[in-house]
């Protein structure tokens, strides 16, 4: 089945927002094996000049996911997802995303295009708090092996 | 962590220390549950294989995680991270055994630009493969 064009430019509704909170930043850190007390101790956090613990840069990808799982996930889009790798991902930062931050993600299709026998599917996910303060843009190229129309 | 690194401190060209990271199974289970991404490839060798992969491989973002640590650590707790792209150029395969594999990294300043920001050129190994290419930090130092 070929990824369908249509979608291109289509923009979806924001996911509901996140709340970020120290134990997912936590589990996070944990996760990837990052010890960085900033991620962890409030207090160097605050030496640092937060007001709280902050997540790791690439924290950001578990909110422009969800943002963008609506758009990747919508059976009209039409991708095959057992054959989908990263291609690419960059993020502009605006500020650390920190525990307590409440924020949406929005996502839009920025481009769909067949490389080679593979399918690249760009998706660009504006990361802003409830209160309209932006904070991270997420670019993601996902690629669909073998899936050029 | 290291020491503060100083914007008036770095010059370009420098290389950074290059890091070892450690990806097993268990590294990709931990990052599924934390990241939300349960995508079979990353946990499931049958499905991995019936789909064309040589293994089980760890999620791009996992890779991308361990460059992301590699330049805090480096950058120092009063850095900021500003941008942060990166293209993945080859999987990490990650066997079912007891050492998994290693995700080698290592970088170097590649510009100072206005405003305090630094370039850092990054470059991620695993094997023999470049696993990351394209990976650029932009990062605010003090």
């Amino acid at each position: 089945m070929a990824v369908n064009r249509e979608y291109l430019g289509r923009t979806f509704p924001a996911a509901a927002p996140y709340e970020v909170s120290r134990v997912k930043i936590a589990e996070f850190a944990d996760a990837i094996g990052d010890l960085n007390p900033l991620y962890r101790d409030r207090a160097a956090a605050q030496a640092a000049g937060y007001a709280d613990v902050i997540a790791p840069p690439t924290f950001a990808i578990v909110i422009s996911m969800a943002g963008s799982a609506p758009a990747v996930a919508d059976p009209g889009l039409g991708l095959n997802y057992a054959m989908v790798v990263h291609g690419e991902q960059r993020f502009e930062y605006a500020r650390p995303l920190m525990a307590g931050d409440v924020v949406t993600a929005q996502a839009t299709i920025s481009d769909i295009r067949d490389a080679g026998r593979n399918v690249m599917l760009s998706t660009t996910t504006e990361i802003s708090t409830v209160d309209g303060e932006h904070v991270c843009t997420a670019h993601s190229t996902l690629v669909e092996r073998g899936g050029a129309a | 962590m290291s020491e503060q690194v100083s914007y008036d401190d770095v010059k370009p060209g420098t290389d950074l220390a290059p890091a070892s990271y450690p990806a097993t199974r268990l590294s990709l289970v931990k990052y599924c549950g934390a990241s939300g991404d349960f995508n079979v490839i990353h946990w499931n060798e049958r499905i991995a294989r019936s789909v064309g992969l040589p293994n089980v491989i760890a999620h791009g973002m996992f890779t991308m995680a361990q460059a992301g640590r590699y330049v805090t650590d480096w950058a120092g707790p009063a850095a900021a991270v500003v941008e942060f792209g990166v293209r993945f150029s080859s999987p990490v395969v990650v066997p079912d055994d007891d050492i998994g594999a290693t995700i080698e990294i290592s970088g170097t300043v590649e510009e100072k630009l206005d405003g305090n920001r630094v370039v850092l050129a990054l470059t991620a190994r695993s094997g023999e493969a470049k696993v990351l290419t394209r990976a650029r930090a932009v990062v605010r130092l003090p």
